[in-house]
C-alpha cells in the first residue's frame, strides 16, 4: 500500500492542474456566454452551400 | 434548399412573419419561389440576406426576424449620425487602440432573439475588409469587435448590421458593470474550488470511513488526514471567504445574521480537525467543511447570477439619453458628446431623437413622449417658448432647443438620485432563517460556554474537545441551507417561466403580502392605443375608410398612427398623394382628387368650415374617456375613430386571484381621468385613486407600511421608479421603463400579469418548504445539542447525521423545481 503515498501526492498535482485550468477559463471569459457555443457548432462557416440563384459573386 | 419555416403560415411575412396586409405585393422572387414579404423593408432585409449567401439564416432561426419597419424612421436618420462614432473625439470613450494601430469596442446590439441573429451577424461583420474579429455573446446582446481603422470606418460596420436588421451602437460598460462582472468571476472560481476540493476530500473521506469500520494503520489514516487538510485549506481559505467577510461585517454592525453561524460552523469544524490531525486522536470533518462551503456558494451562486442577469440586461438598454446631440454654432452644427454640452448650448433634435438634456423649444412645434415619465402614453403637444426634458423622446418634426439644465441637474438625474434614496431607506424584512438564526447562535454560544465550563470543572484535559464537537455537532448546516436551497430551486423555477426576481427577499416577502398597489396605465393596461370603436358617417364603406386612415396615418410615427396600422392587418392599402403631417393637429392627403384628412376633429372640420363637430351622441356617451379622431375631405365629415387604451387581457383574473388570496388590491394612478373609476369599476377594487405624483404614491406606501402592511408594488414607468424601491417588493413590468426596472425586486417579462399570481403561488410554496427545513434542522439540532454536551456522541455518527440532514434539507428544497404552473 505504500503506492498510496506516491499515488496520492500525482492526484494532488492533477487536482492543482485542475484548479488552475478552471480559474484560467474564468479569469478568460470561457464561462461569459453559455448559450452561443451550443448552438454555434449547428451553423456551417464554409462559404458553400446552398444558393440563392440570384446570388452575385462576393 | 431555401427552406421557409414551416411554422410560418403561408401567406405571413418571409422575414418577420407578421401577417402580409392583403393587397400589396412586395414579395421576393427565389429560386422560382415568390416569399411574401409584408413591407419593403422587411424585402429589403431579406434580399440583402439572402444574395450575401447568408439564406441558412432562415434554416436556423428559432424566432422570427425584426420587422426593420419598427425603426425605419431612424435608419434614415442612422445613416448620417453613425458618421459621428468615427469622430476620434467620440471615439475616446468607447474604443481602444492598441499598439499595433488595431481598434478594440464592445457594440451592443439589439433585436438579437436566437443563435441564428449572432451567427448572421458575426457573418455580415467577418465579410467586411479590415475586420479581424467579431464576436457576439448571445447571453448579453453584445459584439466584441476588433477592426482596423485604416481598412474600415466603424460607422460602415455598424451600417452593415443595420442592412441586416439589427440595430448595433457603441457601448461603455460603465464601472458598476466591472465590478458586477468581477464579482461574477470571482464568485465562479470560488464556487469551481470549492466542488473540486469537495470531490477529491470525499474520496478521501470514503477511504477514512471504510477504514473507521474495517480498522486502518495508523500510518496511512494520518497520511490521509494530512492529505484532506491539504486539499481542504485552499476551501475554506479562498472558496469559504465571502461568508467570513459578512460574518464581520455582521458582528461591527452589531447583528447576528445567518453567515455568523455558518463562519463559526466552518472555522470550529475546520479547527477541530487540524487539533486531530496534529494530535491524532478524536475526528476529522474535513469532508463536512467542504461540502457545507460547497452546497452554500451553490445557492448563493444561483442567487447572484438571477440578480446579475436583469441588470446587465437593462444596463445595455440604459440610454435613455443619447450620446451624442447636434449641436448649433456659428453658421454650422456639429455633433458632440452630450457630456461636453454646456448651459445655453442651443441644439437641434430631429424627429425620433431622444432630447439630450433638460431645457426651452426655441423653434419648432412638435409633440413628445414623456411615457418614461408620467407613463402616459399619449405624446405632449409642444411649441416655441415650452420646457423639454432629457430623456423624452421627440415624435413628429424637428425642433431647436437651448440648454438649461445638464448632468447631475436634469430632471432624470433628480429622479434616479431620489430613488437611490428611497432605496437606502427601504425596510428590511427579516427573513425567516435569519430570525431563528439570531436566537440559534446565542444559544449555541451560551451553551459552548456552559460546556467548556463544565468540562473545565471535570475534566480540563477535555474541555476544548468537547467543546468544539459541540460546536461540530450543532453546525447549523441545515439551517442555514434551508432557506438558500429552497430560494435558489423557486427562483431558478420562477425565471424559467418569465418571473424574474432580481433580489434574494423577493419570495419569502411575497408569502407576507398583505396590500398590493397597482399603477394603471402600463401595468393594467397595455399603454397603447386601440381603435375601440368606428362609425362610418360619409358615403365610404367601413372597410375603406379605415384603409384610407391607414394610408394617411402611414409615415406617422404617433402613437395613434399606430393604432391605426394595428387595425389595419386586413385591410387594403390606398394611393394617398401630397400627404403632409401638421404636428398635433393630423395629417393631411389627396386621395382620388379629394383632399382628406384625419386627426383632431377641430382641424379636419377645417375643410368645410364647421365648428364644433362632434361624434354621433349616444356613442360619445358609451365611450366618454376615449379620444375620439376625425376624417372627413371638403364635403364633409367620413368617419369618427374611438381611441382607448385597453386592459390587459388577463388583468380581471389576475385581480379576481389576488383578492381570493385575501390581498387588498389598491389602484394608484398619475392619471386624473375618470377612466380610473372605470378600470377600478371594471376590476372591482375598492380603493382607486388617481392624480397622484410620485411623492402622493411614495407616502401612501409609507403610511401603509407605518401601518405594518407588507407592501408590493407593481409599476412600470419612471414615475414610479422611486415607489418601486420603496415598496417592500416591487415589480416591473417586462415592457416598461428601464429606470423601474433596474430598481424593481422582481420584473414579469412578456408584461404578462399572470406572472405574478404563479410568483405568489411559488412564494407561499416556498415558504412552506423553508418551514419544513427549518423546523427539521432545529429539531435535529436540539436532539443532538445536549447529547454532544454530554459527551456521548460518537463524533463520526455526528458527522453523518449532520451531512444526512443536510442532505435531506437540498431535496426537500429541490421539490420546488416541480411546482405545477398552474393548480
Amino acid at each position: 500500500m505504500n503506492i498510496l503515498f506516491f499515488l496520492i501526492p500525482v492526484s494532488l498535482l492533477l487536482l492543482g492542474a485542475a484548479i488552475w485550468a478552471f480559474l484560467w477559463a474564468v479569469k478568460n471569459d470561457q464561462f461569459e456566454d453559455l448559450d452561443g457555443p451550443a448552438h454555434s457548432i449547428l451553423f456551417d462557416d464554409d462559404e458553400e452551400g446552398p444558393k440563392p440563384s440570384e446570388r452575385d459573386s462576393s | 434548399m431555401l427552406d421557409p419555416s414551416a411554422l410560418t403560415p403561408p401567406d405571413n411575412c418571409y422575414h418577420c412573419e407578421l401577417p402580409v396586409p392583403a393587397g400589396d405585393d412586395y414579395s421576393l422572387e427565389v429560386d422560382d419561389r415568390s416569399l411574401p414579404m409584408c413591407c419593403p423593408g422587411c424585402r429589403a432585409v431579406a434580399q440583402f440576406i439572402l444574395e450575401s449567401g447568408l439564406g441558412d439564416y432562415y434554416r436556423y432561426r428559432d424566432a422570427p426576424g425584426n420587422n426593420p419597419e419598427a425603426f425605419s424612421l431612424e435608419m434614415s436618420e442612422m445613416l448620417e449620425a453613425v458618421r459621428l462614432y468615427d469622430d476620434p473625439e467620440v471615439q475616446r470613450d468607447f474604443v481602444r487602440r492598441d499598439e499595433a494601430g488595431v481598434d478594440f469596442a464592445t457594440l451592443a446590439v439589439e433585436g438579437i432573439t436566437c443563435a441564428a441573429c449572432a451567427w448572421l451577424i458575426e457573418r455580415q461583420l467577418k465579410k467586411c475588409p479590415g475586420v479581424l474579429k467579431a464576436d457576439t455573446n448571445l447571453s448579453q446582446h453584445r459584439v466584441q469587435l476588433q477592426w482596423d481603422a485604416n481598412q474600415v470606418a466603424l460607422s460602415t460596420l455598424l451600417q452593415e448590421v443595420a442592412k441586416i436588421g439589427y440595430r448595433a451602437f457603441p457601448f461603455q460598460p460603465d464601472t458598476q458593470e466591472l465590478l458586477l462582472r468581477e464579482e461574477s468571476r470571482r464568485a465562479l472560481g470560488r464556487l469551481g474550488v470549492a466542488g473540486l476540493g469537495m470531490m477529491q476530500v470525499m474520496m478521501y473521506a470514503v477511504a477514512l470511513y471504510a477504514g473507521a469500520f474495517e480498522g486502518i494503520e495508523d500510518v496511512y489514516r494520518d497520511f490521509l488526514r494530512w492529505v484532506s487538510f491539504a486539499v481542504t485549506t485552499p476551501v475554506v481559505l479562498y472558496a469559504a471567504q465571502p461568508f467570513f467577510r459578512a460574518c464581520v461585517r455582521d458582528l461591527a454592525a452589531g447583528q447576528l445574521g445567518m453567515d455568523v453561524p455558518v463562519s463559526l460552523a466552518i472555522t470550529a469544524a475546520y479547527l477541530n480537525s487540524i487539533w486531530a490531525t496534529w494530535f491524532q486522536t478524536g475526528e476529522v470533518y474535513y469532508d463536512s467543511v467542504c461540502m457545507f462551503v460547497f452546497f452554500l456558494s451553490v445557492g448563493r451562486y444561483i442567487e447572484m447570477r438571477a440578480r446579475h442577469r436583469s441588470d446587465f440586461a437593462t444596463r445595455t438598454l440604459l440610454r435613455l439619453v443619447p450620446e451624442v446631440a447636434l449641436r448649433l454654432g456659428e453658421g454650422e452644427e456639429k455633433f458632440v458628446p452630450v457630456r461636453s454640452l454646456r448651459v445655453g448650448d442651443r441644439l437641434r433634435i430631429k424627429p425620433g431623437e431622444t432630447v439630450p438634456v433638460d431645457g426651452v423649444v426655441l423653434e419648432g412645434i412638435s409633440s413628445v413622449n414623456e411615457s418614461m415619465l408620467t407613463g402616459e402614453p399619449t405624446p405632449k403637444a409642444i411649441g416655441v417658448g415650452e420646457r423639454l426634458i432629457g430623456g423624452t423622446q421627440n415624435i413628429e418634426s424637428p425642433l431647436v432647443m437651448e440648454a438649461r439644465q445638464v448632468g447631475p441637474e436634469t430632471v432624470l438625474s433628480t429622479i434616479v438620485a431620489l430613488l437611490d434614496r428611497a432605496q437606502s431607506e427601504k425596510p428590511a424584512l427579516v427573513g425567516l432563517a435569519d430570525g431563528v438564526a439570531r436566537v440559534f447562535v446565542i444559544m449555541v454560544l451560551i451553551l459552548a460556554g456552559l460546556t467548556f465550563l463544565a468540562w473545565w470543572l471535570i475534566a480540563p484535559e477535555k474541555a476544548i474537545w468537547v467543546t468544539l464537537s459541540v460546536l461540530v455537532v450543532t453546525c447549523p448546516c441545515a439551517l442555514s441551507l434551508a432557506t438558500p436551497a429552497a430560494l435558489a430551486g423557486a427562483t431558478s423555477g420562477l425565471a424559467r417561466i418569465g418571473f424574474l426576481a432580481t433580489r434574494g427577499h423577493v419570495l419569502e416577502s411575497l408569502a407576507k403580502a398583505t396590500h398590493v398597489l397597482l399603477d394603471k396605465t402600463g401595468t393594467l393596461t397595455k399603454a397603447e392605443f386601440e381603435i375601440t370603436e368606428s362609425i362610418s358617417v360619409g358615403d365610404l364603406e367601413p372597410s375603406s375608410s379605415l384603409a384610407l386612415a391607414c394610408a394617411l396615418e402611414s409615415a406617422s410615427e404617433h402613437p395613434i398612427a399606430k393604432a391605426f396600422l394595428h387595425a389595419a392587418d386586413s385591410a387594403s392599402s390606398l394611393e394617398v398623394e401630397e400627404r403632409s403631417a401638421n404636428p398635433n393637429r393630423g395629417v393631411e392627403g389627396r386621395w382620388q382628387g379629394r383632399r382628406v384628412r384625419v386627426g383632431q376633429p377641430k382641424y379636419v372640420s377645417e375643410l368645410w368650415q364647421e365648428q364644433g363637430v362632434q361624434p354621433p351622441e349616444q356613442v360619445r356617451l358609451n365611450r366618454q374617456e376615449a379620444l375620439w379622431i376625425l376624417m372627413g375631405d371638403e364635403k364633409g365629415p367620413l368617419a369618427w375613430y374611438a381611441l382607448e387604451d385597453q386592459l390587459r387581457p388577463e388583468a380581471k383574473a389576475f385581480v379576481h386571484e389576488l383578492q381570493a388570496r385575501g390581498l387588498q388590491v389598491e389602484l394608484l394612478s398619475g392619471d386624473p381621468s375618470p377612466a380610473l373609476q372605470r378600470v377600478a369599476g371594471e376590476l372591482n377594487i375598492e380603493t382607486a385613486r388617481g392624480g397622484l405624483t410620485p411623492r402622493d404614491k411614495l407616502d401612501r406606501v409609507r403610511a401603509l407600511e407605518a401601518e405594518g402592511a407588507v407592501v408590493v408594488m407593481v409599476g412600470d414607468g419612471v414615475n414610479d421608479a422611486p415607489v418601486l424601491a420603496a415598496a417592500q417588493v416591487s415589480i416591473a413590468m417586462g415592457g416598461g421603463a428601464d429606470l423601474a426596472k433596474i430598481t424593481a425586486d422582481a420584473v414579469l417579462l412578456g408584461d404578462d400579469l399572470s406572472l405574478l399570481t404563479d410568483g405568489l403561488r411559488w412564494a407561499h410554496q416556498t415558504r412552506r418548504v423553508i418551514r419544513q427545513n427549518v423546523t427539521w434542522a432545529l429539531a435535529y439540532n436540539l436532539c443532538a445539542l445536549p447529547l454532544a454536551a454530554l459527551g456521548w456522541v460518537a463524533p463520526w455518527l455526528a458527522a453523518v447525521g449532520m451531512s444526512a440532514s443536510s442532505l435531506l434539507v437540498t431535496l426537500n428544497a429541490l421539490r420546488l423545481h416541480r411546482v405545477r404552473q398552474k393548480t
